[in-house]
């Protein structure tokens, strides 16, 4: 029931601060659009690239987003108002890591089109790379949420979320941009469950790991 | 959490050698305090005395550096959450969503309590902190007393047995003082133990039975609520001609 | 984070002697390895630097270990101590790393003919060198002494648990590339410089951590400076009225 609550409000607070959605959203094309200017304009080597570019933007953009989300917790000691009531810290955790997980899918299937457009690639299998997309954005979310929890009440907030999630995503990165340039090119070797299942592995072990620790980072 | 039944006893607070640090700074040393079940303290110092962090502590926001307190009958550390339910603590901040209305965050709370969450009751707890006409705005459009009003209504939805009130009086008009006074009276009626952290000491006289100051962290002066505007103020230096 | 008890000042020679004792043995095992060990029969010369690199690696993992058991101490008993521990051991990992990546650069680029070749064990101990330097840099951006603890403790369990994700993923990455080995195949005249080496570093590991660590408690003792001393009498005599 708590975490219902907590699924219900993180979504209207984010439905309402949506403009901030939408500059995300442009933040991500912006990167995409950039960097074909860095690979050149060779149709073939952009196509080869395209799911790295595609991964490097969503990951990029997702600081932005994660930290926003963490903007209205803390303006008004919102997040310490419900601790009080009591509402549990796991809850409250899973409740934002989902609408932030769901959120970062829906980014990156927002990105796919324009992905598409600028970098010529083709969509045999728009179904699963979607899918692909939702596991890779769990994968940012949970600790990108917990990190984003703790980066906004330090000082240098900015620079201090991807200082720690970057290095930390790595695993994230590499499979999802592997499975992504395996849908879009084919898979002739069979390859692309394994790298699903890291994937997996790595959101099964981290929306666990987060989840208890959560609370240790919140409580005072 | 284990939830321990409540110890019976006759106390709201028992606390013992209370203290809390931030960083380097002690900002609440060996405060001993009990507060009997339905009666109302006041808390007086100057500021940075300590109040707020006293009311934090006692409202389980931030857990005790050292020392041990029973707040309505649980332990303050090992029976946090049970705390916390018991309790509702009237911050400097307004708890609020700023984007949402103030209808939603109440509702908000509503559903984590698991309390009606309807329009009615809720719009309801808003007229009675006179925001009534502005229940739909964004908490962003409110002055800083609307907030304050805000922040009642949000403590008043949490029907806690022990109530912090931190600076109540802060930032409102003087109907919104006679507000504060009527809803302390509600509470004391229903028999709620109140705390009150004010610079108001004739009005925090009136309303409370027992008075504290506080004086660089430490208990400075205890005694009935009636005495602080006369002995406790020379005692603790709160009179307006002593040094800042 | 509550505190027991205040944290003694560290004190004894221990890590010093185990430093020069683990730096004795280095000079000595290198020596060996340098100048009386055979050359390696396909690698000639350059196979040397596996002398300092494998005892490297090995200590290099340990202080990552030893750091995460301390972050597990520091979440579950909230003991200072092992925060200062934590520390040191991050900082003295994130050095042995650096050091372990430079040596990997130098080995592979005579060897394979490039700087870097994606080894997935170099390629992981990169990643947890900046995921290491990311929970420093937390450090010194987190004033609270208590938060920085629990936050940086929380960091080290997530870095951590991170290690076998990122090896795994960087082994199939670049399974396509031709897998290299390093030499770890060692046959018996590499054997005892190596071994000296190993116990070399580590014990220079152990007096590392263990001197940083008191440097780090002896900097969170003036943090957390001890409670201000018992109430003196202020020029205002305290009125000893109340009932408490």
């Amino acid at each position: 029931m708590s975490l219902a609550a907590a699924l219900r409000k993180e979504g209207l607070v984010q439905w309402r601060t949506r403009a901030r959605f939408l500059a995300v959203l442009a933040f991500g094309a912006v990167t995409l659009l950039l960097f074909s200017f860095a690979a050149g304009p060779d149709a073939a080597t952009l196509r080869r690239h395209a799911p790295g570019f595609l991964w490097l933007a969503l990951m990029l953009s997702s600081t932005l987003a994660l930290a926003e989300s963490f903007q209205a917790e803390f303006e008004q000691r919102a997040l310490e108002g419900l601790l009080l009531l009591p509402a549990s810290a796991r809850s409250l955790f899973y409740g934002k890591a989902l609408v932030n997980a769901a959120q970062l899918a829906l980014l990156g299937t927002a990105l796919v089109p324009l992905t598409v457009v600028l970098y010529d690639v083709s969509l045999p299998r728009p179904g699963a790379l979607v899918g692909v997309i939702v596991l890779g954005a769990a994968g940012l979310s949970a600790p990108g949420t917990l990190y984003a929890a703790m980066s906004s009440q330090a000082r240098a907030r900015q620079m201090l979320l991807p200082l720690l999630l970057f290095p930390l995503v790595v695993p994230v990165l590499l499979s999802a941009v592997k499975g992504t340039a395996l849908l879009l090119a084919g898979d002739p070797m069979g390859q692309l469950p394994s790298w699903l299942l890291l994937l997996a592995a790595f959101d099964a072990i981290y929306w666990s790991l987060c989840g208890l620790l959560f609370d240790r980072v919140v409580e005072e | 959490m284990s939830t321990a039944p409540a110890r019976p006893t006759v106390f709201a607070v028992e606390a013992a050698l209370l203290c809390r640090r931030y960083g380097r700074r002690w900002a609440l040393v060996d405060v001993d305090l009990r507060l009997p079940r339905g009666a109302a303290l006041m808390v007086a110092g100057r500021n940075g005395s300590g109040k707020s962090t006293l009311l934090r502590v006692l409202a389980g926001a931030i857990s005790p550096t050292r020392g041990s307190a029973r707040v309505a009958g649980f332990d303050l550390v090992a029976d946090l959450d049970e705390v916390r339910r018991r309790t509702a603590l009237l911050g400097h901040a307004s708890y609020s969503y700023d984007a949402l209305s103030a209808l939603e965050n109440l509702r908000i709370a509503a559903r984590f309590l698991g309390r009606a969450h309807g329009r009615e009751p809720l719009r309801a707890l808003l007229d009675e902190v006179g925001l009534a006409e502005r229940a739909d705005d964004a908490v962003e459009t409110f002055s800083a007393g609307m907030r304050r009003r805000f922040a009642l209504a949000r403590v008043l939805i949490q029907d806690a047995d022990v109530v912090l009130l931190d600076e109540p009086y802060g930032q409102l008009d003087p109907p919104g003082f006679s507000l504060v006074d009527r809803l302390f009276g509600r509470l004391r009626e229903r028999g709620r133990t109140v705390l009150m952290a004010t610079h108001l000491l004739e009005r925090g006289a009136d309303l409370c039975d027992e008075g504290l100051v506080l004086e660089a962290g430490r208990v400075a002066w205890t005694g009935p609520a009636a005495d602080l505007p006369g002995p406790g103020v020379a005692a603790a230096g709160l009179s307006e001609g002593a040094t800042a | 984070m509550t505190e027991s008890a205040a944290l003694p000042p560290p004190r004894g020679p221990l890590p010093w002697v185990a430093g020069g004792l683990g730096l004795a043995l280095l000079a000595a095992g290198s020596w060996i390895g340098l100048f009386e060990a055979p050359a390696e029969q396909h690698m000639g010369d350059v196979q040397r630097i596996m002398y300092v690199h494998v005892p490297t690696a090995w200590n290099a993992m340990l202080a990552f270990t030893f750091a995460f058991a301390c972050a597990l101490l520091v979440l579950w008993r909230g003991d200072w101590r092992w925060d200062c521990r934590l520390e040191a051991a991050i900082e003295v990992g994130v050095v042995l790393s650096a050091l372990l990546c430079i040596q990997g650069a130098i080995w592979a680029r005579p060897t394979w003919g490039v700087w870097w070749d994606w080894d997935p064990r170099l390629t992981t101990t990169a990643v947890m060198l900046f995921a290491f330097i990311g929970i420093l840099a937390l450090r010194r951006f987190v004033d609270d002494p208590s938060r920085r603890a629990a936050w940086s403790a929380v960091a080290t369990v997530i870095a951590y648990a991170d290690v076998p994700l990122v090896y795994f993923s960087v082994r199939w990455w670049n399974s396509l590339h031709q897998m290299q080995s390093t030499p770890e195949t060692v046959s018996s005249p590499f054997h005892l410089p190596l071994r000296m080496n190993a116990f070399g570093v580590l014990l220079l590991t152990c007096a590392f951590i263990s001197l940083r660590a008191r440097v780090a408690q002896l900097r969170l003792r003036e943090e957390l400076s001890p409670p201000p001393p018992a109430w003196a009498a202020p020029a205002r005599a305290p009125a000893t009225g109340g009932a408490r």
